[in-house]
């Protein structure tokens, strides 16, 4: 198993907003999809991801509605507002520039160190 | 959703959250059953995973953002619980701070309706008065400076940046209707209401062809006056009122409450149909103007116009505009003298509110020491400083709103008699009322007074050492609080000092002023204005030979033992001040001495009982072409003549118009400007002249001003009826009216102090009673905490008087302090009082003798029981305490 890596700060709501753009998905299950999705690498603290959500939720990117799950009980579905699309598209466009920004000046280093 | 709506929405979000929450466990604990492991452990493993479900609802709850307001609705519902829970503290507190903030909201009530709120006129702030200036103008004695009727005519037509408006002041006969009533008519220029912007109640305003000489005369009533005599029947317009024997058509109803200057006019008539001769001379200035500033001007730029024509005036018009120029002013409330009668009472109450807030801090403190154990075993838990600071003014805030409350209360119950029990009339009553600032004072000063005494106990409250504080189990009490304590005690009496010498400063006053000499008899003597018949008036013939039917149909009324006539008579407002000179070669009127003058007819000194000192009083042979004479009084002698004697020299007033005089005769000093105010009058000397002897070019505007004073054999009121009756003249058209005693002047003349010294009294009261209070509570709370300590003494061999003497040593010692401190107080607030109060005494030491001594009883009264307390003390359940 690989050391785990701290999330860095501001992307939690960039990765819940994904996942919510999936489709509609309760809390547990944010928690297990983030944790699946990036093999177990990033580990979202579960304490935190509640306020998070809340937080979104206020800021109206997420709306919630109660509704049954397979197994017949009443579980608070998240789902991505129109707000929180467009929302999702700058931060991950954003997220996109930073890293291959990141990327270049790692390589350009390396040529350096040679 | 609003952060309101999540307020409001609170419980069933709460619901919600914690509904999540544990499906999440469920969840997660389901799962891990599922992989074997035991429904025990797996709870125990979901919850370590979310890292603790409560910590983690608060997070939710932060991210909410109704945090503050929810924390502030818990300190509310925890400080109405302490409150409750201590009734005995509450009811105190509260008592105490509403008392202090009712009386400094009715103060303050009075003073914003009487010095604050603007005139109660549209955009009054674009309204300004326009006055005259001239450098040897005495503004300080007559007010300010009016204007020329033909001054004001060419501005009025002149001016871009105003829009003018003229009133003349005048009384005279409303004859017709019911009995002839003496009136105040205001002669005013056809765009007084239109500046104003004032609507009348019916009818409609004067129009600008009728402001002019030879129009229809035309009338417009005042609303009580309408009231009074026409029972408000809207059918009396278009009827016509006869004043001083002239027919006016009444054409409008002016509304309710509606004042010129702060007095309602009877009647008004158009200024521009009065031809007398003073409205068309440049040297008389006789108008009061307002004005409006027209749209888009200002001020300066009003004023430079009116001064430019003021220029252009004074090159035309050499003889009588040469000095003269013009000033704009704000329109201000004429308030008369009550502005510094208003912030000295305003003074004495904030004096009395301290001490209440004072006394509210030291309870407060007493309970926050005792509450240390509370707070500390708070910050065991977690609570931060800044939340318990919070907390602790959140409970002062309440303290202080509910005081508040219960004052604005107080206030509003208070201000009307406080009002109607004013000394005379006061200006602008009808603006005293609770309106928005007073509401925003209340709020403010209790709210800031429940921060002052909320600070200290909240400051202190956790800044201990928590491990020592939970150890020491809240009963010991250290250094710094007992100070704290003690000062708020000092200060207390320190304030209370301020208050009971002040108000022994005015008694004292007030019994010195009471016993002084008048100067005259004013026992049974009865004085009135007197109005001859409106068709005499306009016939100089007739008029000598009116008054004296005036007079010797008085003589024949039973009870009556003398009469004269007079034209002002002493403690009234009306006085006729003039310079005089002893030489023919009177300097300029600006470096001429000022005296009274009195014009009186020859009986008058004797009827007042006016002493005579030298020479001789007036009798019948100085009459007109007989020698001019005056009599004249101490003052003026001593002024004028030195130590010489003053019979036979002459004197020149060259605005008598005739002259010069021989003194004949000199008497005692008269208190004109009443009992109070006449040592530091600017004019006091006085002299007396013969009616009889006033050139016939005079006759008849004095005839206007002449009052007449009776000396009775009986009591004075009684005669007013047989008076009226008799005195009402072959037409039917005279009449009597203003009625006073000369006891009612001299005594109202002392009202102000009178009512300064009763509200000093009161506040000097309260401030005792609040003061012992304080001192009681601290000194027996300080005690309470020294029990134990007291026990040990006992036990080990203290007397219960020693131990008394050691609580008592220690208010000694806090009194000591306080009174010295409050002696200096004092003797700053008597120099205050002596520039405000007329006739008040310097300062002396009887006042400090007789009050401090009150004051250190009972402060040591208050001490004692908590000292007995002490000396009572059983060492064996004082020791089992601890």
């Amino acid at each position: 198993m690989q050391p785990k890596s701290d999330l860095p700060q501001g992307t939690l709501d960039l990765l819940i907003l994904k996942v919510v753009a999936l489709g509609p998905v309760h809390g547990y299950a944010i928690a297990q999809r983030l944790g699946q999705v990036s093999q177990q690498v990033v580990q979202v603290p579960q304490g935190s991801l509640y306020p998070a959500l809340h937080r979104l939720e206020n800021r109206g990117l997420l709306a919630a509605d109660w509704k049954e799950t397979e197994t017949g009980r009443e579980a608070k579905f998240y789902r991505l507002t129109g707000k929180g699309r467009a929302q999702l598209e700058t931060e991950a466009a954003s997220w996109q520039r930073l890293t291959e920004a990141v990327a270049l000046i790692l390589k350009l280093s390396e040529g350096g160190a040679e | 959703m609003n952060w309101w709506h999540r307020l409001l929405r609170r419980k069933k979000m709460e619901e919600q959250l914690e509904k999540e929450m544990r499906f999440h466990l469920d969840q997660h604990a389901a799962e891990l059953m599922a992989r074997g492991i035991s429904p025990g452990e797996a709870r125990r493993r979901a919850r370590m995973a979310v890292g603790g479900p409560e910590q983690v609802k608060e997070q939710c709850r932060d991210v909410r953002g109704t945090r503050w307001l929810e924390d502030s609705w818990q300190d509310f519902r925890y400080a109405m619980r302490m409150l409750r829970q201590h009734p005995g503290f509450a009811a105190v507190a509260i008592l105490t701070l509403a008392l202090g903030v009712g009386a400094s909201t009715v103060m303050f009530t009075v003073v914003n309706g009487v010095l604050l709120r603007p005139l109660p006129y549209p955009e009054a702030d674009k309204l300004v008065a326009v006055n005259g200036h001239t450098e040897t103008w005495n503004a300080k004695l007559f007010g300010e400076e009016k204007v020329a009727y033909p001054d004001f005519l060419d501005f009025e037509r002149e001016s871009h940046s105003l829009t003018l408006a003229g009133i003349l002041f005048n009384g005279g006969t409303a004859s017709g209707a019911g009995e002839p009533e003496y009136v105040n008519f205001n002669e005013i220029s056809s765009d007084v209401f239109s500046v104003l912007r004032v609507a009348l109640a019916e009818g409609r305003t004067f129009l600008a062809e009728e402001d002019q000489p030879g129009a229809a005369p035309v009338m417009i009533l005042g609303y009580s006056f309408w009231q009074r005599h026409f029972g408000g029947k809207v059918g009396v317009l278009g009827s016509s009122l006869v004043l001083d024997g002239k027919s006016y058509t009444i054409v409008g109803i002016a509304p309710a409450g509606f004042r010129l200057y702060d007095s309602e006019p009877d009647v008004c008539t158009p200024l521009g149909q009065d031809t007398a001769k003073y409205l068309r001379n440049r040297a008389a200035h006789p108008v009061h103007v307002l004005a409006r500033l027209r749209p888009g001007r200002t001020l300066a730029e009003a004023q430079a116009e009116l001064s430019l024509m003021g220029s252009r005036l004074a090159v035309q018009y050499k003889d009588t505009n040469r000095d003269r120029s013009f000033v704009v002013e704000p329109l201000r409330p004429d308030v008369g003298d009550v502005r510094s009668t208003l912030w000295l009472l305003l003074g004495a109450v904030g004096l009395l509110l301290l001490i209440a807030c004072t006394n509210v801090a030291s309870l407060l403190l007493a309970r926050a020491v005792s509450r240390e154990r509370e707070l500390a075993m708070r910050v065991a838990l977690g609570a931060g400083r800044g939340r318990l600071v919070r907390q602790c003014l959140t409970e002062s805030a309440v303290l202080g709103l509910s005081g508040g409350v219960l004052g604005v209360g107080l206030a509003a119950l208070g201000f009307q008699p406080f009002v109607a029990f004013w000394p005379g009339a006061l200006a602008r009553a009808e603006e005293v009322q609770l309106d928005w600032r007073v509401l925003l004072f209340a709020l403010t000063v209790s709210l800031v007074s429940g921060l002052l005494f909320g600070l200290a106990p909240a400051l202190r409250a956790p800044a201990r050492e928590l491990e020592q504080m939970l150890r020491a189990g809240g009963r010991s009490v250290v250094g710094s609080s007992r100070r704290l304590h003690s000062s708020f005690v000092v200060s207390e009496l320190t304030l209370a000092v301020v208050l009971l010498v002040s108000a022994g400063m005015l008694g004292r006053t007030l019994l010195r002023l009471s016993s002084l000499d008048p100067g005259m008899n004013i026992r049974n003597v009865l004085v009135a204005r007197m109005a001859l018949s409106p068709g005499v008036l306009a016939d100089t013939g007739r008029i000598r030979a009116a008054w004296q039917d005036v007079l010797e149909r008085t003589r024949r009324v039973p009870g009556v033992a003398s009469v004269a006539i007079v034209d002002t008579f002493p403690m009234r407002e009306g006085f006729n001040a003039m310079g005089y000179w002893p030489t023919a070669d009177v300097p300029p009127e600006n470096k001429q001495p000022q005296a009274l003058a009195t014009s009186v007819s020859p009986e008058y000194l004797s009827v007042m009982g006016i002493p005579l000192r030298q020479g001789r009083l007036f009798n019948e042979q100085d009459r007109m072409g007989s020698e001019l004479v005056v009599v004249i009084d101490e003052v003026l002698a001593q002024q004028a003549f030195g130590g010489e004697s003053a019979i036979g020299k002459r004197l020149w007033m060259p605005e008598m118009g005739y002259g010069p005089f021989v003194v004949v005769g000199v008497v005692g000093h008269v208190r004109h400007w009443g009992l109070a105010g006449d040592d530091q009058a600017q004019v006091r000397a006085q002299f007396y002249y013969p009616f009889a002897q006033l050139p016939d070019k005079l006759l008849r505007r004095w005839s206007e001003l002449m009052s007449i004073v009776v000396r009775t054999n009986v009591a004075p009121l009684s005669e007013v009826e047989s008076l009226k009756r008799e005195l009402r003249g072959a037409a039917g058209d005279q009449v009597f009216y203003e009625v006073h005693t000369m006891e009612q002047l001299a005594s109202d003349s002392l009202a102000r102090q009178r009512f300064l010294l009763l509200l000093f009294g009161v506040f000097a009261g309260l401030a005792l009673v609040l003061a012992g209070i304080g001192t009681y509570g601290v000194l027996a709370y300080l005690t309470g905490q020294r029990v134990p300590e007291i026990g040990i003494r006992i036990a080990l061999g203290a007397s219960p008087s020693g131990v008394m003497w050691m609580v008592l040593k220690q208010s000694l010692g806090m009194i000591f302090v306080g009174v010295a401190l409050g002696t200096v107080g004092a003797l700053a607030a008597g120099h205050v009082l002596k520039q405000l109060v007329e006739g008040m005494q310097s300062m002396e030491f009887s006042s400090f003798a007789i009050m401090i001594p009150v004051l250190v009883f009972a402060a040591l009264l208050a001490s004692f029981l908590p000292a007995c307390h002490a000396s009572r003390v059983d060492p064996v359940i004082a020791l089992r305490q601890e």
